[in-house]
């Protein structure tokens, strides 16, 4: 009993059980569900799948499905962000306890009975138990929120290294509390237009209607949901990562307004769409253009950072290009989140802003199932993008060293970046090939972007089960975890972007 | 290591060298049976629209091709239209006058005047509809495969030049459709024998070469080719070809943007593209390699045919 108590209490109570008992249950949705499209149905593998599990498809209902699919998957991501952000973002214990609660309950119910009645009959009790877990997870935001309260006495702070205002007020708390606050608006927003279902709103995917002229304010509100959700996500992870690197210093304290403004303006913009979409696009931008801004800055101060710290630990005073370059690359792990913050810039914010320069003029004139694949692939990656970054910090929690810490962090940047490289290229091969001629790119980009998933599936089918079989230790890793069961928060390094080593 | 590395050289050596598409070639005549100038009644009626399956009246009865247009119907017209004028080649586009439609300044709405519009461009890799200076030929074999590298205005031209008009979409559903709200043409499932999609090809494959595009009209009508086993997959008024092959124009007009949409999806789709309402859509001057036709004729007097009640 005590065996079972033990581990259970390092998965359910433990911070780093919990996000590995999320990202757990997100591979294995994955590696079932990802069965189902794709090259694995002309491989059969389908089918089998079906056939193993009793799985019902009918073609009429493969959106309702997907939609339930990948609300799945997004309240596990919320759910491992939440746990991160109730660990390195002081409140009381009783409210981080009750927080994890009832965001595990509530992703766990809504992820089986989700999948349970979109793929395996539609029992509509099961339906309800899904949107009870929603509930629960809404729940969850709001005590998250109110935990986060950042005009508390108690949270003001006096390191002037650290942004905060002329009375102590944490502006980074600020921002997490923007952001969460934005997020259960934003989830109201389409949880209201989601009651709608069968009571004349019907289901749609978004890619699908996007030349309909004239969309009603549902459809409108549905696809503002998805967008800001998605971009809310990116947003909690840029400020955990912030964290977790101990940003600070002049960066930290203009990005952190930038983000707060950036995320209320963009929150608006989203929520204007409805009743003034003409403009809502351009609000939207502008909000976008501070929270980029920010994430660069972040950017910058963390790869300063790296460099420096790498430097100081050599005990080098001076050093030329190539070691400050070396330095940088040291640590993959940490280097990588912010370089795939970079690189985001390539594959999705920079094409996203062609395509809307020149939608007109070269999107609009490809059949729609053209522009499909780019909006599709444009989503794919960033929610991609996202999930490399949360895995990147997990592998550190996990306390990966030496060089399969390197084998790691490389693995899974050069692996995801070449599969993004890929379907970047796949998804815009029309602005340079015609259809006839596209067979050895079409050829060409699915390997590489096979390769690179498969990498860094088999990467962290690995990490995984590593974890699986250090469970059954009597003293594993999950011992020592439990023991520590919160995240490192080091506010120790002298650097604050302002001193650079020559 | 080594091995692995050496491996996965060759298997990304054998898809760099995989063999690229040749448009002049030509490939086996295969007669499938089917009449591509046959029509198929379909009366007047309701049927179930959409995914959603919205109850949707046509008042009329009209006819409808029960396979696409192939190419050597549309070199016909070819020869025809050029001889009497109908038609001018420009170089090396065709092109056909078009009466132009009324801009209502959308916001991403295409302009189109009256003028003479793109037919098709001669000589055009993926056509395999050539031009000798004299008349108008098929590459051998594709005689009965559904013409591709058309524009809606090429399809629109070829039904007006002999009194006919291209479907609503309205009109395509029903026919494909019939009075349920089955999913494919021919039932709720798809096999790959059963359409020309993607998971057919590596059965085609061997039939038609490496990069055949297109499988001749009716082709999937339960014959069997040189040990290709197929399954019918005609819709319950007999069409052919409603599901998979080649997309294909719909005549209406989508106010404020004036696109074109097809129906049907086409050999590059995965199934879900060849769902009964899946449809795809592009500016009236767009053509590809997967894009093209089939006509209707009847009496629309009585303006367009929507009892539209759910």
């Amino acid at each position: 009993m005590n065996w079972f108590l033990k581990r259970y209490q390092y998965l359910f109570q433990s911070t780093k059980g919990l996000v590995l008992m999320a990202i757990a249950m997100i591979s294995l949705v994955a590696a079932v569900w990802g069965t189902l499209s794709g090259p694995m149905v002309e491989w059969g593998v389908r089918d089998i799948t079906v056939k193993l599990t009793g799985m019902e498809l009918n073609p009429l209902e493969r959106e309702g499905r997907i939609i339930l699919l990948y609300h799945t998957i997004a309240m596990a991501v919320l759910a491992i962000e939440v746990y991160l952000i109730t660990s390195i973002v002081k409140m009381k214990k009783h409210q981080q306890a009750n927080i994890n609660a009832l965001i595990t309950f509530g992703y766990l119910i809504t992820m089986v009975f989700g999948l349970w009645f979109g793929y395996f009959g539609h029992d509509f009790v099961f339906h309800g138990l899904y949107l009870f877990g929603l509930s629960l997870i809404f729940f969850a935001g709001i005590q998250l929120t109110v935990a986060l309260w950042p005009w508390s006495k108690e949270y003001r702070i006096s390191d002037n290294e650290y942004a905060h205002s002329k009375k102590g007020t944490d502006i980074e708390r600020v921002a997490f509390f923007v952001m969460a606050l934005a997020t259960l608006g934003s989830a109201a927003f389409g949880a209201v237009s989601g009651s709608y279902w069968g009571n004349g709103h019907e289901t749609f995917l978004a890619e699908d209607i996007i030349r309909v002229p004239h969309k009603t304010p549902i459809q409108l509100a549905i696809i503002g949901h998805l967008h800001i959700m998605l971009t809310l996500i990116a947003i909690a992870i840029t400020l955990i990562i912030g964290r977790w690197l101990d940003f600070k210093g002049i960066f930290h304290k203009i990005a952190m307004r930038l983000m707060i403004v950036g995320t209320i303006v963009i929150t608006l913009g989203v929520w204007a769409v409805v009743p003034f979409e003409p403009i809502a696009h351009t609000i939207i931008y502008c909000g976008s253009v501070l929270v980029m801004l920010a994430a660069l800055f972040l950017v910058i101060f963390g790869w300063r950072k790296l460099i420096h710290d790498r430097l100081a630990e050599q005990g080098l005073e001076k050093a030329g290009l190539g070691k400050r370059l070396a330095a940088l690359f040291h640590d993959p792990l940490k280097f990588g989140p912010l370089w795939q913050m970079v690189f985001m810039n390539f594959t999705v914010s920079g094409v996203g802003i062609f395509m809307a320069i020149k939608l007109d003029e070269i999107f609009r004139v490809w059949p729609a199932r053209e522009e499909r694949i780019s909006l599709t692939g444009h989503w794919h990656i960033l929610s991609a993008i996202i999930a490399t970054i949360i895995l990147m910090y997990f592998a550190d929690i996990c306390g990966l060293k030496g060089k399969v810490r390197k084998w790691f962090g490389w693995t899974l940047i050069i692996g995801s970046d070449i599969a993004f490289v890929s379907m970047t290229i796949f998804a815009m091969k029309r602005l340079f090939l015609s259809e006839i001629h596209q067979q050895q790119v079409v050829s060409w980009t699915m390997l590489g972007a096979d390769i690179g998933l498969a990498a860094v599936l088999i990467i962290l089918a690995l990490l995984l089960l590593w974890r699986l079989f250090d469970l059954f230790k009597g003293e594993g890793n999950w011992s020592s975890d439990l023991k520590q069961p919160e995240l490192d928060v080091r506010r120790t390094s002298k650097f604050t972007g302002e001193e650079v080593t020559s | 290591m080594k091995k692995l590395i050496l491996l996965i050289v060759l298997i990304i050596g054998l898809i760099g060298c995989s063999a690229e598409y040749d448009a002049s070639k030509s490939v086996e005549f295969i007669d499938t049976g089917v009449d591509s100038e046959a029509w198929a009644m379909i009366p007047a009626g309701s049927f179930l629209k959409g995914q959603h399956a919205h109850e949707t009246l046509i008042h009329y009865d009209y006819e409808i091709m029960i396979t696409d247009v192939t190419n050597a119907q549309f070199v016909r017209f070819l020869n025809e239209a050029l001889a009497d004028s109908s038609i001018k080649l420009d170089s090396d586009t065709l092109l056909v006058h078009y009466n132009g439609e009324p801009f209502e300044n959308g916001r991403h709405e295409f302009e189109f005047g009256p003028g003479a519009q793109r037919v098709m461009n001669l000589g055009e890799d993926g056509s395999r509809i050539y031009y000798d200076g004299k008349k108008f030929s098929v590459v051998g074999g594709f005689e009965n495969h559904p013409v591709v590298m058309v524009t809606w205005f090429a399809a629109n031209a070829y039904a007006q030049y002999y009194g006919w008009r291209l479907p609503t979409e309205n009109e395509w559903e029903k026919a494909a459709r019939g009075d349920d709200n089955r999913n494919y043409p021919w039932g709720n499932e798809i096999h790959r024998n059963q359409a020309n999609y993607i998971s057919s090809h590596t059965l085609f494959d061997r039939l038609f070469g490496h990069y055949a595009i297109t499988t001749p009209v009716g082709f999937y009508n339960g014959r069997t080719y040189d040990g290709y086993e197929t399954l019918d997959q005609k819709s319950p008024y007999g069409l052919y070809d409603m599901a998979g092959n080649v997309w294909q124009w719909m005549g209406d007009d989508k106010h404020q943007t004036h696109l074109r949409y097809m129906r049907g999806g086409c050999q590059a789709n995965y199934e879900y593209n060849l769902r009964i309402w899946s449809d795809n859509n592009a500016g009236p001057d767009h053509y590809g390699i997967n894009i093209g036709f089939r006509c209707v004729r009847g009496d629309m007097s009585h303006g367009e045919h929507v009892g539209h009640h759910h």
